[in-house]
Order: structure tokens, then sequence, then C-alpha cells
């Protein structure tokens, strides 16, 4: 089919009404849903998680995923990432006149499997389409709000010296599938991007501890903008060896290509746990079981010294610091 | 062997540095021309791992930091040309000539394109035959012959809209130019790896011949480089000068015949100038007369106005390995790589930002 979204389209009449009902809320279908009144009303109990993000990603299909499995991740594992129970999230669309239905509804049911894995509904929603050139073909917007469980405080303050670092899998996936899509660069990969929905595996790392003092999915800036940030926002260092730290060698080699540093690239289905010692062989066992966290592995432990650095113990012995990403990657000249 | 990991192999890695531990009692200053050498030195702690005889200097091998601002300027100002497009690989973009950047060129409305090769170059002027296409001609021999090679495509299928504005630099006239200047002492040279892919390892021979300094051609991983400065060790404990190739996967002694072939049927050698040597005769390629008209200098009216250099920046200093960047005073405080001041924090094989980036953890 080549139907394409014209401005019409998102102008609130006819056209508008088919493409909601027909196109956005049929396989997204569920009773707050489809009331389809202005705001979906439900109720909860106990402390609530709230969060927001939007995605721009290009091309919006890639290996291993699309801008539609992205936003529900994207959004599912934030709130995750507080130890939240992801329950609702709202879908907004800003599309570029000329989009194919086609797409559009691919990328539906991308949201719809996405969502369905990470057991959330969508509630609300909107669509905007927008002139030529005005946006780039599909931006998606999600919001989410889920429940956190009684005894469960996880915050970016909360890494204590002593505590280990535990990474759930390979990084730089996401990153490398992406840029291998991109126009210009040419080179092809068997690499998917990691993108999936962190929620399952969150709620088995909590059955193993209630001591787990952080977590962060590292997405943009990839693990070294994390890993600062956390170190940062706790007052402590964070020393983790090279070794340790899981990179396929698509990636690398990838990398290695580009002259850009794993520690740099995007993961969208990756988590850092920050968890008391004494718990972390347990968490750790508890992710290896789960699809999402077979590579998991302990890369390093929060340090009293050095506060708000993060060091890397080199695989031949030495030590250098790990910055947070500046600017964008860009490929180097020769 | 598997091309990244077995040379990262850290058994093998150690094995070299307690043999180089064990040889070296001479003190002796060796100098990495390469960029991508300190970027892997530094980025594997290499220089800890040595043993205080040898220390480490690091040489003008980034072809982005030596682009002197005069030439920064004119691609700038090219860029500014409304009929022009100019094309160049990411890392020139955000250095600041005199004035400003390409980057904040493109900003204000400058039509400047990241290509990845000179293939993408010539296919962006194929597909906007209206639009005069510039590439930005910055790097090294190993450079060098892709962009020619872009030339001679151009010439074949008769495109009217390619030009190249050539900063090509030659690296053996500019160490010459260095150890002719007496500035800095070095005992040995480790040698570019990808640049001696295309001259060959003969194109050292003079170095060690005529200063008596031995040379070795490394590759870009750390066993590659501990594998260098052991045999650099080696001749100088003997009092030996030789060249001698410790990357032989990818280095001859003649190099790659074919591309230097291309490189010299399109371009000569000329005088250029380096940030922070000056002007080093027959150490830059201009177009020669039979290719004149893909001459982005020549084909184009523009003014690049007036050179002005940073103040307090050192990169000249830092280039010809007389300071280091932690002997700057603006390193860290006032220039990182979210604000360089010099072109040494802007890319990613400058000094400033390997030593920024992967500073040893006391920094």
């Amino acid at each position: 089919m080549t139907e394409r979204i014209l401005l019409a389209h998102g102008s609130g009449g006819k056209l508008a009404h088919d493409l909601v009902e027909k196109v956005l809320v049929k396989p997204l279908s569920n009773p707050l849903l489809d009331r389809l009144d202005d705001s979906a009303v439900f109720s909860c109990s106990g402390r609530l998680a709230f969060t927001t993000d939007s995605y721009v990603v290009n091309p919006i299909f890639f290996p291993g995923g699309d801008i539609g499995k992205l936003a529900v991740c994207g959004t599912v594992n934030d709130l995750s990432m507080v130890g939240a129970t992801p329950l609702y999230l709202s879908l907004a669309f800003i599309i570029e006149e000329g989009l194919l239905v086609d797409e559009l509804e691919r990328v539906l049911i991308s949201v719809q499997a996405a969502a369905r894995e990470a057991q959330v509904q969508i509630v609300t929603g909107d669509t905007k389409v927008v002139n030529k050139g005005s946006a780039d073909r599909l931006f998606v917007n999600t919001a989410g709000v889920g429940t956190v469980p009684e005894g469960v405080d996880i915050s970016g303050s909360n890494a204590q010296p002593g505590d280990k670092v535990i990474l759930s899998g390979t990084i730089g996936d996401h990153g490398i599938a992406v840029l291998s899509q991109r126009e210009g660069l040419g080179f092809s990969t068997r690499l998917q991007s990691d993108c999936a929905p962190l929620s399952g595996l969150v709620a088995e790392m909590l059955t193993a501890s209630k001591r787990i003092h952080a977590m962060r999915d590292p997405t943009r800036g990839g693990l070294a903008t994390t890993l600062n940030e956390l170190a940062s926002q706790s007052r402590v260092g964070i020393r983790i060896e090279e070794e340790k730290v899981p990179v396929r060698d698509e990636v690398r080699g990838a990398c290695e290509m580009l002259g850009i540093d794993p520690l740099y690239v995007a993961n969208e289905g990756k988590l850092v746990a920050i968890v008391h010692p004494e718990d972390a062989e347990a968490v750790l066992q508890k992710m290896r079981q789960h699809r999402y966290g077979k590579n998991a592995a302990i890369i390093g432990e929060v340090r009293p010294d050095h506060p708000g650095r993060v060091v890397m113990k080199t695989s031949l012995g030495a030590s250098r610091i790990v910055d947070m990403l500046v600017g964008d990657p860009l490929p180097r000249i020769c | 062997m598997r091309l990244v990991d077995d040379f990262r192999n850290s058994d093998l890695a150690k094995g070299l540095i307690g043999s180089i531990r064990r040889s070296s009692t001479k003190h002796v200053r060796l100098m990495e021309f390469c960029g991508g050498h300190t970027v892997a030195i530094m980025r594997h702690g290499i220089r800890q791992l040595l043993p205080s005889t040898i220390e480490m200097l690091s040489g003008p091998g980034c072809p982005v930091c030596v682009t002197d601002n005069a030439d920064l300027d004119k691609a700038i100002a090219l860029a500014r040309l409304p009929e022009v497009t100019l094309t160049t690989f990411g890392d020139m973009l955000k250095v600041r000539g005199s004035r400003s950047s390409l980057q904040q060129a493109r900003a204000e409305g400058a039509d400047v394109r990241i290509v990845y090769s000179t293939l993408d170059a010539l296919q962006i002027a194929r597909q906007n035959p209206s639009r005069k296409v510039v590439f930005l001609g910055v790097g090294f021999e190993t450079t060098a012959p892709t962009v020619a090679a872009s030339i001679l495509q151009a010439e074949k299928e008769g495109l009217q809209n390619y030009y190249v504005l050539s900063m090509h630099k030659l690296c053996p006239p500019v160490i010459k130019a260095i150890l002719d200047s007496g500035e800095v002492r070095v005992s040995g040279l480790i040698c570019p790896g990808h640049v001696s892919a295309v001259v060959g390892s003969g194109s050292w021979d003079f170095i060690a011949r005529d200063y008596g300094i031995p040379c070795v051609v490394s590759g870009f991983e750390p066993v590659d480089i501990l594998q260098t400065v052991h045999m650099l060790v080696g001749q100088l404990e003997k009092g030996e000068s030789r060249v001698e190739i410790a990357y032989r996967r990818g280095v001859s002694a003649e190099g790659n015949k074919r591309a230097l072939e291309i490189m010299y049927q399109v371009f000569e050698p000329c005088p250029a100038r380096w940030r922070g040597v000056g002007a080093v005769p027959g150490s830059g390629l201009g177009l020669r007369d039979a290719y004149r008209r893909f001459d982005a200098e020549a084909a184009f009216e523009f003014d690049p106005g007036p050179t002005v250099e940073p103040k307090g920046c050192i990169c000249g200093e830092i280039l010809r390995a007389i300071k280091t960047p932690r002997e700057c005073s603006l390193f860290r405080s006032v220039c990182t790589p979210a604000n360089p001041v010099g072109p040494c924090m802007v890319s990613s094989e400058g000094s400033c930002a390997a030593y920024y980036l992967y500073g040893a953890a006391d920094d």
C-alpha cells in the first residue's frame, strides 16, 4: 500500500478520525484507551514514578527495532531504573506529511509488541501532522507512570563506597546497529540493536535484593557518561576494569574502524546497577538467568577516593580517567 | 592472529613490558610522530607501565592539529560562498580558525556536509549539478591518494562541479624540519603506521642514516606499540640506528606503489605551513597543472581575512614536542573538548584531547 499521511490526517476532521481509530487505537486496544475520552482515568496506590522522553532516531527502522519499540522501551526503562513497576504510557506522534501509512502501521505493531512484553498499557495519545521539512519523518513522545514497591529506594544519589557495579550485558550494540544504517557509512553488520524493555529483569533483580542503591540505563553518551553521572550525583569515585566490560567483536571492530570508543556508544536494553557488596553476587545470578541479563558482569566498584571521577584499570594494568562524552562522536580523519 | 584482540592480549603485553624493563638501562626519549599512536598510548595507559628510563614525546602527526589558521580561514571563507557546498571529514568541523569554525559557518547558513570518504563527496557533486562541491583535502600520505583518485574519477566522468582545496601534508619533510631545528632531543622515533603503509618504511632511512636515530614503524594496538618500544630500546642499548618494521601486517619497505603513483600523478610537492612548525619546503601537496581546474583555490574568489592566533594557546609548542599539554595554563581549566581553544583539543587524535580524555588517574 502506498497511501501516505497527509496534512489533513492531523486536521481533526474525518481523515484524522479514521487514522486514530483504524491505525492507532485498534492495535493498542484496551478498556482505558478505547473510551477515547480526553484523559485516561485510573486509580493507583502507593508511591508513583512518572517520566517522559522523546524519540527522534534516524533511521526510524533499524536492525533489531524501530522508533516505536524504542519509544515504549525507553520510557519503560526509565521507570524501571527507579525500581518502579511500569503501568501506563501515553503515546504521541509528530508525523512529517508524506510518511507511508504502512510505515506508521509497522511502528504501531512494534509499539503493541513492546507494550505487551513490558506489561504496560497505552492509555492516551495524540497525533500531529506537520509540513514536509518541519520534522524528520516521525517523532514520538511517550510518558509513563508506574508504582514503586515498598522498601525500594533507588536513586543516582545513593551509591555507597564499597558497592559493586553490575552491567547487564554487552555495550554499544544499539549505537553501532543504527550507525551502520546511516547513509554514507556503508558498512554492513549482522548486529542488532539491543532495544528491550528491562522491567522484567529489574523485577527479578528486586527479588534478590532490596539493597540495589542506584540504577541507570546507559543510553546516549554510553556507559562512560552514565557512570560519570552516578559518580558525580552520589559524590563517590567509581573504578571499573576494562577486561570485565563485555563488548561484542562486531562492535569493537566497527568502533575501531570509525575511531570511536564503545564506552561512549548508546545502548537501549542495558542497565548499570550499583548494589550492596553482600548482595551483588545474588543479584548477578538472578540477572544471568534472565534473557536480557545473560552476559551480566560485575565490572567494578564504588570507591571513597576521587569523588565524581570514573577511573578504569586498562587491560594492561594501567589506570586512566574515563570522562563524559563531549559533543557527538565524530568519525576520525585517518 | 585476530586483528584486534590478539594485539591487545594482556599476557603478551605484560611479557613485553617485563622484557623492556630488563633491557633498558640508558635514559632515552622516544617520539611517537602519529596522533593515532598518542591516543593508543594514553588510552591503554602505556606510559605508566614503562620504566623511568624511557620518556615518551608526542609529535605533530595529527593532520587536523597541524592545519594552520590561515588555511582554516580559507576553508571557512570558501564554505561561506553561496554557490559552494563544502564537504569535509567530521574532525575539521569544530576547529576554530582566526574568527570562526566550519561548524559556526554552517549554523549561519553555509552548506557544509560531513562525508566519510571522497566517494561521498563525488556523489554529492553528481546529485547536485547546480552546486559547486569542494572537498576539503586535509590529511597526510594516507588520505592524499584517495583524494587524488577522486579527482581522476571526476575527470573520467567529466564532472564539472567538483573541486579540492588541497591542504595535504607530507610527513618525512616535517620530521626532518623538527630534527634540524635542534629544539627537541629525540633518541628514537616511533614511525607512523598508516603513513608508512603508503610511503614505505624506506622513507625513514635518512633519519637512521643521517641523524643516527633508530626508527621503528608501529601498529596501533598495545602489543604493537610495546613491541616497537622494545625494538627501539634494543637498538639504543647497542648503539645502533636502523629502520625496522613492527607492523609487518600493514607495512613494507617500498610502500603502496599504486597509491603513490596516483598521488603524484595528480599532486606535486609544494611548500606548506604547519601550525607550530611554520613553513616547511616540499611538505605540502599542490595540484599539478594538468589538474588545475579542480583546484578550489584557483577556481574561486574569496577573502580569508587576516590571520589571528588564539591567545595563550601553546598548541604550536606541543606539536613540536617541546611542551606537554599539562604545561599549558589553559589545559582543563579554559580549554576542554567541549570548549576547545586550540586544535590539539578538538581533534580526536590531538595530544591535548588524548591527555584530557585518557589522562592517568592521578592527573
